[in-house]
């Protein structure tokens, strides 16, 4: 199993954290996510906090706003790593897809995620 | 004057700076002062990403800015000066001592700075260039967002 994607989780303040604990509280998978704070971070330490999240591996990151340190960051690191895929907009419906589809490649896993995302906003009238 | 605010953070744009400071100063426009940077088209791609329609995000080496620091003070709209670190805001007061009023918004850990405050971490040499920028004529306060309290450089000792 440890060819399977990882997902990285990297937002602002605490929400990261929040985030990966409801998606392993539904999904029921624990370990597939990690949380990245950008609290106390310039430019090059969110980038070495989401690389060592990384570890090596092939991953998608996943980031709560489309600009901004934590996008810096995780654009930074694709950069500098092949099989890094970047989702902005981070929401738990994509987490829990995501999960369940870790064997995809980051690129197709990346895509999924994130149409599961936008799939789960609605206005209900 | 139309600058209101000289920034320094090493975040450069970022939401404090475009919704904290930005919407309450009705910026129209953010001038990111950074050698590095404006030499980066995929940095600049990025930073404009972060800013919302209706400012402008202007890119200028440090040498371009001495140049155009008149030209942003007689615009009719409000701006900000941003810089990444004090080493480039000091550059620019030394040359334009009209750059006389500095924010410390954003220095964060690094091997060698103490904490000053969350926010704000220093080396020993840093903050005698920050108090050798008061000594010739600036006011050095700390302030992540204008609804926290203003620190005055000497509280950060």
């Amino acid at each position: 199993m440890s060819d399977e994607l990882k997902g990285v989780v990297v937002c602002h303040g605490s929400l990261a954290k929040a985030l990966v604990e409801a998606a392993e509280q539904i999904s029921g998978i624990r370990g597939a996510l990690a949380p990245v704070s950008n609290t106390g971070c310039d430019r090059e330490l969110i980038e070495q906090r989401i690389a060592a999240a990384i570890d090596g591996s092939s991953a998608v990151v996943f980031v709560d706003m489309p600009s901004g340190s934590c996008l810096f960051g995780a654009l930074q690191r694709r950069r500098l790593q092949t099989g890094v895929e970047v989702v902005t907009g981070v929401n738990l419906a994509m987490l829990v897809d995501f999960v369940f589809h870790r064997t995809l490649s980051a690129a197709d896993a990346a895509r999924r995620a994130a149409a599961a995302g936008e799939k789960a906003i609605r206005a209900l009238e | 004057m139309t600058v209101v605010l000289h920034r320094v953070d090493d975040r450069l744009v970022h939401g404090q700076v475009v919704i904290g400071w930005g919407r309450p100063l009705d910026i129209g426009f953010i001038a990111l002062v950074d050698d590095q940077v404006r030499t980066s088209d995929w940095e600049q791609d990025l930073y404009r990403m972060s800013v919302p329609e209706g400012v402008e995000l202007i890119f200028a080496s440090v040498r371009e800015a001495l140049r155009d620091l008149p030209g942003w003070r007689a615009d009719v709209r409000r701006g900000i000066v941003l810089t990444a670190d004090i080493e480039t805001m000091a550059a620019l007061h030394k040359a334009d001592p009209a750059v006389d009023r500095i924010n410390l918004g954003g220095i964060h850990h690094r091997p060698g700075r103490t904490e000053r405050l969350p926010y704000v971490y220093l080396t020993d040499e840093e903050l005698a260039q920050l108090r050798s920028l008061e000594a010739s004529g600036a006011t050095v306060t700390a302030q992540d967002l204008p609804t926290t309290t203003s620190v005055p450089l000497r509280s950060l000792a």
